[in-house]
């Protein structure tokens, strides 16, 4: 037993977890606004990462200039798409959706292997001050913001659906379309803007990993990830999405821990989530805090 | 039967409905066709012919998947694990039981309906995106099987399998080899037209098209969406073991989650439930990359082609291409390429007079 490894791996989790839960409450997020199910919700980090980086390193611009470019081409980018490719499949079959946005995940992650290439390149560095100790533990200082910018966009979630006016009705798509449209609410703008808003969260998820790992295409995995966290917690939850992706985040760092310990596998990291998302779709496919979906005829 | 349908002449029977040849001209077509694919091996060069050989085991892997998706309405982004694991099934079976390979073939396919129908009973349960997500979790795990189970596979460094031999006739070439999956492809292309004209073969329609309607006439849900995974598999297992013997050498590394999406992609393309719409869009599917390469060919060393950089990037501009086509697809023509070559056929019927 190592116990400064455990503790080492719980507290990446937990970090790595909540990156997770970032990613997976953006995609809840299209899922509950407008019923689709985003494939490409990793390319999305990619995206994001790629061109911050290209702001950074091409232009020389500082750091929170060429972030807050990012942010506005991520809008741009999450408006088009959801303009062009997902509302004319608007009624269409659950498989032509899952269809397109697999797609566009193809579609994305080769250009952006055409435009910047396949090896993992590092962002300019941004502090001057790379590992801080918490509690005896080494950790980045990435790492600790990471933490810090995904408490912040959950906190302004919770925010957004409680008490602004677009996060009402977007809650209010959500539950019933028709009556949502009857009371005024522009379900076409509650579309784009969800997948707006999806695709700037989840860019900021992209920048941070693309900070502590190097951009590479390695980031669309992430968007794969999300499924477990989504699933566990229930697809249409936010705040599930958040415990799914924290317990995500754990579960492979333990699965790893255990795997370098006593059964020496190999690639456990990697797979383990997905045993986990196969059992719980056999004993509770509806997560744990999703709406169960009674049919009638 | 008549040469062509009279016009205001209407089918009054199920059977007239469900005819595979509605004319004598029709089948007379597809002898023919057949006929003039036979001959394609003394006309064509070895590159040609190995694209219709591709054509062939795709169409069939392809096949079944319409059968899943198209047919009963099950999406799976998992089918290129079962693919590999029929190539690596017959692999196997050839060199630790020594069985010859011609037997492996169709051995390799019940193996992988077995393990269709393994993984097919838990996911009775799931429909839509569940089940697709669900399908990418089996795919990964297979995927990891794949890598960790070297007894079975070779790991990391791949499997290597011999030709098909009949007779002390050796399937060794492209020439020869054609004739083999030609064969498969007839087989399993009539089997599913066969079985959609059956009784069963309704059952997974309408487990489709209304599963509440369908359970209450009496269709056992569980059984037709788990018989849907087997048949799907053993398409998909018959078209591996073809690929296995084809290529000579199983890699790990070659059934990954973009190879499962190319196979939707064929589905989407050809039309969902059509059965020739299957092999449209597998020969779609490997026509696109090569008609991408010849156009980046044909750029080579022109301004374009030093701007973008075509020459070096064909990999991603290929995998951009199929991106590309299912979106394409999917928005401005859903029916796929079956329903284009029906609108092609009604337009000719009724040249010129048609308005």
């Amino acid at each position: 037993m190592d116990l400064a490894l455990l503790l080492q791996l719980t507290l990446n989790g937990l970090i790595v977890g909540a990156l997770y839960g970032v990613v997976a409450m953006s995609f809840v997020l299209i899922y509950k606004a407008s019923q689709v199910v985003n494939f490409a919700q990793g390319e999305f980090l990619l995206v994001g990462a790629w061109v911050c980086w290209w702001f950074l390193t091409e232009w020389g611009l500082p750091f929170y200039a060429g972030f807050l470019f990012t942010l506005v081409f991520m809008t741009l980018f999450g408006l088009v798409l959801q303009v062009v490719v997902l509302r004319p499949l608007i009624g269409e079959p659950v498989i032509s959706v899952i269809m397109a946005t697999i797609g566009l995940g193809i579609f994305f992650q080769a250009l952006m292997k055409w435009i910047f290439g396949v090896f993992a390149k590092p962002f300019p560095p941004i502090f001057s001050v790379e590992r801080v100790s918490v509690l005896g533990l080494e950790v980045q200082t990435v790492y600790l913001l990471s933490l810090g910018i995904s408490l912040l966009i959950m906190a302004g979630f919770g925010w957004f659906f409680t008490a602004s006016k677009h996060g009402l009705a977007m809650r209010a798509t959500a539950f019933d379309q028709q009556v949502a449209q009857s009371l005024g609410v522009s379900v076409p703008k509650v579309f784009a803007m969800s997948w707006a808003i999806s695709a700037v969260v989840s860019s900021v998820a992209g920048v941070v990993v693309g900070v502590v790992n190097g951009v590479s295409s390695a980031l669309s995995f992430y968007g794969i990830k999300v499924f477990p966290a989504v699933i566990l917690g229930g697809l249409d939850s936010i705040a599930g999405a958040v415990l799914g992706g924290i317990i995500v985040g754990l579960l492979e760092n333990w699965a790893h821990y255990i795997d370098s310990e006593w059964l020496n596998w190999g690639n456990m990291f990697q797979i383990a989530p997905f045993y986990g998302l196969v059992l719980i779709l056999l004993i509770k496919p509806y997560g744990l805090f999703g709406t169960k979906n009674i049919e009638r005829v | 039967m008549s040469a062509l349908t009279p016009a205001g002449d209407f089918r009054t029977s199920y059977r007239a409905d469900t005819t595979i040849f509605p004319t004598r001209n029709s089948r007379i077509a597809l002898f023919l066709g057949i006929a003039i694919l036979c001959c394609a091996p003394l006309v064509f060069d070895r590159y040609a012919l190995s694209l219709l050989i591709n054509i062939g085991f795709l169409g069939i892997a392809a096949l079944g998947l319409n059968i899943l998706v198209g047919f009963t309405g099950q999406i799976s982004i998992g089918h290129a694990a079962f693919f590999g694991f029929g190539a690596f099934a017959s692999a196997w079976l050839h060199e630790h039981l020594h069985i010859p390979v011609l037997l492996c073939i169709p051995l390799a396919g019940i193996a992988t309906a077995l393990v269709g129908l393994v993984f097919g009973a838990p996911a009775a349960r799931l429909k839509g995106l569940y089940l697709a997500i669900a399908t990418l979790a089996a795919q990964f795990i297979l995927e990891d099987f794949f890598a960790r189970a070297r007894w079975f596979t070779g790991g990391v460094a791949g499997r290597m399998t011999e030709s098909p031999v009949l007779f002390g006739f050796a399937f060794d070439r492209d020439e020869t080899f054609f004739y083999l999956v030609l064969a498969w492809v007839i087989v399993m292309f009539v089997a599913a037209a066969n079985l959609m004209r059956s009784r069963d073969g309704r059952a997974l329609v309408a487990v489709r098209d209304h599963y509440l309607s369908a359970e209450m006439m009496g269709i056992n849900l569980a059984y037709y969406r788990t018989l849907s995974f087997g048949i799907a598999s053993l398409y998909a297992g018959i078209g591996g073991a073809l690929y296995a013997h084809y290529l000579l050498f199983v890699s790990v590394e070659a059934f990954n989650i973009l190879f499962s999406i190319q196979f939707l992609g064929m589905v989407i393309i050809g039309g969902l439930g059509s059965v020739m719409g299957s092999l449209m869009g597998a020969a779609f599917m490997v026509m696109l990359p090569e008609v991408t390469q010849w156009g980046a060919e044909a750029l080579a060393g022109s301004a374009i082609d030093q701007a973008l950089r075509l020459g070096a990037s064909i990999s991603f501009l290929r995998e951009m291409v199929v991106g590309a086509a299912i979106i394409l697809f999917l928005i401005f023509e859903p029916d796929g390429l079956a329903r284009r070559w029906r609108l092609i056929k009604a337009y000719w019927k009724l040249y010129p007079y048609s308005h």
